[in-house]
């Protein structure tokens, strides 16, 4: 092995030399250095030089196995293709219900539901901050009533439901057991996710309500709760994609996003419950960004890394501690408002690296993603473009298609360095809340986007239609999804019912209880349950907990 | 009461004074020709908060607004941020973590850069500061910079000067012996939560020990509250002994200007021909740095530490 | 003297990028920038600009709420007298709003595509135009 590898890296100086040379300067390269989307230096060839440090059976192996680089499945898409899942989400429940069963009707498998800011944030629709807010990027639930209707006719045994929700989510996922309660389902046989992942709030999305401490107790009884209740059910989605686009290198979106599940699994064991009981359940989210090599690397690297934490670190047993599962989306601020249509290309080539990697689950951007919400036409094609990756291209037919290639597997080992580089440099700054409270991944992922807007104004990369081939004299106009401005006045309309109908006594004794037990270190969802099903708000609940927690007021950096 | 009218032609005031446009003669009268001169004006409590970055001052501050107004005081705030030395812009971002005091006309909170001025704080700090003072708030806080070094220019406009620290911010116990015992009037561990928190104010007890006056180290978590009455208590302690900083804000005075004069003493004896010949000796590689400063110190005058 | 800005997040969405990019490149243009932090109401929004006394207030916007939250800055700036104090709005805001907008007093859109170069030169040019130095005009008619 050693002197081929010798062999290979002195035919390359030869070749650089002998055939290079004289070719760059007759005729240069365009620019001096090739970057990836994410920031990573691209060498101009690779050779099994490159990859002598890479052991196929330590550090690829075979799918279904450790270290799952390939995937967490032995048969992966031969068995069953991904879960298409496209997120939905505008007006009330009942708007919402409507766009579901369209999309089921056209042969969607999961549902993903997107919330209106004031339901993200723990406002009821009657406050004064969700002004202009109810129904706009989301659908608006305020009471266990709304999310009645939101899932009316769909069969919740059979059917995956996934909310995008975070500080509120463990009041979501209370309403949603009340719901199937009241509808009669078996709550063991629920399947489905909540986002539920704090963390990445205070780096990224910023959708909050208390601070990082009594945030993660919340997010602590999730899953203790769904460990003892909820066999089949995800209580957190630990999620990289807001972190890549608020401008993060694909090393931070995947070393962030992975400390993080890290601090969840330390929060839960010190607990007292065994991480085998749980961590099965925990599933992760990433986006599939444009640049396609990159992309694949970074969710086979993923893999990699969380298997070697759980096991290195946690002292996982079971597989299904260890392999990582993950939802994707691709990429929003890839998107342009010019020339809309040219989106559907860039969707497509991001939903193919999503496939290439070995995603789980799939959300692919309506082409009018940086004009509003999608429009129903937008969120079809989009649909259909995971279904012609499915049905036509045939990349499922064998698993983990690109491994092998040198510089694929280089960049995947490189990307898992920098997220062990970066373990460590948080354990050394006393852990992820530590590390929160201190902003140092906010003052990272500062830096990393402020780098990219530069090379992106550099021009670094063409944005095709707005910095190379503009087009100023035809931009297509598309139509676009409107605001139905009566949504607002038709919640506030279903809120006022509710309150009416309710037991206002039971509701505010509901609310003690909930204050009483968060005072305590009882889990909050039997509590949370209770008030849900005596029709307390969100609102409601979460104002009652704001003298308990305390409310976060960022630290802004630049 | 302040009026709301009044929060206008304030700022606008400092703007003039910040901008060199008018001086603080000209725009305090301008400013009591708009009717905004109360009654025994001229007499504001003024507290200066100084310490290094990530010490909490401006949630601290929020803490110290919060408790002035439950007293039925009205409250200005002049918070400094640092100035680029290169671009000469600034991000100011103190009134962050006081926005929500926003809707209460009792408070006022305007951030300045520093501009071109060391210190902690801007040139116009102390004419924003009295004309806050002139519009008719019963307090005025001043937040300093905080940019790590030892900010003395406050003494000069602060009656009640409160150092804020943190624990295991390393060397912050060495940060304050470099100068700050001469300035605070009581020391603040913010964070007290956090691992050390006890260590540090025993260490800074010691300190105060070995000098003159009698400053006391309270610990405080200005996210939650914890220990902000203790520090209510203590301002309320200073406030009634104003006269004290008289004597301090002289000695800085003359301080600073024995340095200025020492400063200039030290330029004009690298001018003289003795000096000029050990400089071009260790132009010419003859001597290192370090002997060249051995043997010009002697020359300056002031007095000489080995190094 | 250097121009100031109030760079405002209003609304409950927390796309901060885009604003804090704008932020820190208005700094490094030599301005002085003061940031509200998120999730700010429009009253917070006036007060800050009020207290600061900003040449510029620029809003930047995600969440759809921009026909909601535009006309009460407006208004209350109208409210406190400061309505020399030109407002300029930034992130998704679809076409057909701007002129809606702009008929409101709004002085520019800055839509996503806009480098921070423009932002940078249409900032200036906006104050001359408004005659930066308010102050000044102030100082002049007070002697």
């Amino acid at each position: 092995m050693q002197t081929t590898e010798k062999t290979i890296a002195d035919e390359q100086r030869e070749w650089e030399q002998l055939t290079l040379l004289p070719f760059t300067a007759r005729r240069p390269e365009s620019r001096e250095a090739f970057r990836t989307q994410g920031g990573a230096v691209l060498e101009r060839v690779y050779t099994p030089a490159h990859v002598a440090d890479i052991d196929f059976s330590r550090d690829i192996g075979f799918p279904g196995q450790f270290p799952y680089t390939r995937g967490p499945y032995p048969t992966m898409y031969r068995a069953q293709p991904w879960t298409m899942r496209q997120i939905a989400g505008f007006g009330t429940a009942d708007d919402t219900n409507a766009r579901f069963r369209f999309l089921i009707a056209q042969g969607q498998t999961g549902i993903s539901t997107d919330f209106d800011m004031p339901t993200l944030m723990g406002y009821d629709s009657d406050d004064v901050r969700s002004e202009g807010e109810v129904g706009r990027e989301g659908v608006a639930i305020d009471s266990v009533d709304d999310m009645l209707d939101l899932y009316a006719g769909i069969d919740l045994e059979q059917i995956s439901v996934s909310m995008t929700i975070n500080p509120s989510a463990w009041i979501l996922l209370a309403m949603y057991l009340v719901v199937a309660e009241e509808r009669g389902f078996d709550r063991t046989k629920l399947s489905g996710t909540i986002q539920n992942d704090i963390i990445k709030e205070y780096v990224a999305q910023k959708e909050w309500v208390y601070p990082p401490r009594p945030a993660m107790r919340i997010v602590r009884d999730t899953i203790t709760y769904s460990a003892q209740h909820l066999p089949r059910y995800n209580p957190v989605n630990v999620s990289g994609y807001h972190t890549r686009e608020a401008g993060s290198t694909a090393i931070q979106e995947v070393a962030f996003t992975l400390a993080a599940g890290i601090a969840y699994v330390e929060e839960v064991v010190k607990a007292g419950i065994d991480v085998d009981d749980f961590a099965p359940r925990l599933s992760f989210f990433f986006v599939s960004q444009i640049d396609f090599l990159e992309e694949v690397a970074k969710f086979r690297a993923a893999r990699r890394v969380w298997a070697r934490a759980m096991k290195e670190r946690f002292g996982a047993r079971k597989p299904e501690s260890m392999r990582l599962r993950f939802h994707c989306q691709t990429a929003g601020v890839s998107c342009t408002a010019r020339e809309p249509l040219n989106n559907i290309a860039r969707t497509a080539i991001e939903a193919l690296a999503a496939v290439c990697g070995g995603a789980q689950s799939l959300h692919t951007n309506g082409y009018d993603e940086a004009l509003s919400i999608p429009s129903e036409p937008a969120m079809k094609i989009a649909l259909r473009t995971q279904q012609i990756i499915a049905e036509e291209v045939g990349i499922g037919g064998t698993i983990d298609p690109l491994a092998g290639s040198y510089a694929l597997e280089r960049l995947t080992a490189d990307i898992e360095k920098g997220c062990f580089d970066y373990f460590a440099e948080v354990d050394k700054r006393g852990g992820v809340v530590k590390c929160l409270e201190d902003n140092y991944f906010q003052m990272e992922l500062a830096d990393a986007a402020y780098d990219l807007h530069r090379r992106k104004e550099a021009s670094e990369r063409h944005i095709v239609s707005v910095t190379k081939y503009r087009d100023d004299s035809a931009n297509p106009v598309v139509e676009l999804h409107h605001a139905d401005e009566g949504a607002a006045d038709r919640q506030l309309a279903r809120l006022r019912k509710t309150k009416a109908a309710r037991d206002a006594n039971a509701v505010s004794r509901a609310l003690d209880e909930i204050v009483r037990v968060a005072k305590t270190d009882e889990n909050l969802m039997p509590a949370t349950i209770a008030a849900v099903k005596a029709r307390a708000t969100g609102g409601e609940i979460v104002n009652a907990l704001r003298p308990v927690f305390g409310t976060y007021v960022e630290t802004p950096v630049f | 009461m302040i009026a709301r009218r009044a929060h206008r032609d304030l700022a606008r005031a400092i703007t003039s004074v910040e901008n060199g446009i008018a001086d603080y003669q000209v725009t305090a009268a301008r400013l009591a020709a708009q009717g905004h001169r109360r009654e025994g004006a001229g007499h504001a409590a003024i507290i200066g908060v100084t310490g290094p970055p990530g010490a909490g001052k401006s949630t601290l501050v929020d803490r110290l607004i919060e408790g002035f107004r439950a007293n039925g005081e009205t409250v200005a705030v002049i918070a400094v941020d640092p100035s680029s030395p290169f671009t000469h812009g600034a991000v100011l971002g103190d009134r962050v973590r006081m926005q929500r005091h926003a809707g209460d006309a009792g408070v006022f909170i305007r951030s300045m850069a520093s501009r071109s001025a060391g210190g902690g704080l801007a040139p116009a700090t102390r004419d924003a500061v009295r004309l806050a003072d002139a519009a008719g708030f019963d307090v005025v806080v001043v937040e300093t910079v905080g940019v790590g070094q030892v900010e003395l220019e406050i003494v000069a406009v602060a009656d009640v000067i409160v150092v804020v620290t943190v624990p295991a911010l390393g060397d912050s116990v060495q940060t304050i012996k470099a100068g700050l015992t001469e300035i605070a009037d009581i020391f603040v561990v913010n964070m007290a939560d956090r691992p050390g928190a006890n260590a540090t104010a025993v260490d800074l007890k010691h300190m105060v020990r070995e000098g003159k006056r009698e400053i006391p180290v309270l610990q405080t978590i200005a996210r939650d509250g914890t220990g902000v009455s203790e520090l209510f208590a203590a301002l309320g302690a200073r406030r009634g002994a104003e006269d004290s900083n008289a004597v301090r804000a002289v000695r800085f005075e003359l301080v600073r200007r024995a340095r200025d004069e020492a400063v200039r003493h030290a330029l004009a004896a690298l001018d003289s021909p003795d000096a000029a010949a050990i400089l071009e000796r260790l132009r010419a590689h003859e001597l290192t740095r370090n002997d060249a400063i051995d043997l010009l110190l002697p020359m300056l005058g002031g007095p000489v530490h080995a190094h | 003297m250097p121009i100031k800005v109030l760079v405002a997040k209003p609304g409950l969405d927390g796309h901060d990028r885009g604003a804090k990019i704008v932020a820190r490149a208005l700094r490094d243009a030599g301005m002085e920038v003061v940031y509200t932090g998120l999730h700010q109401t429009p009253e917070m929004i006036v007060t800050a600009a009020v207290q600061e006394d900003v040449d510029v207030v620029g809003v930047s916007i995600l969440s759809g709420a921009h026909m909601t939250i535009f006309p009460k800055i407006m208004a209350l700036l109208k409210e406190h007298d400061v309505d020399d104090i030109a407002v300029v709005g930034g992130g998704v805001i679809q076409e057909a709003d701007i002129p809606k907008l702009k008929a409101l007093g709004v002085r520019e859109i800055f839509n996503a595509e806009a480098t921070t170069q423009e932002l940078i030169d249409g900032i200036e040019r906006i104050v001359g135009e408004t005659g930066r130095d308010r102050s000044r005009r102030e100082a002049g008619a007070a002697r």
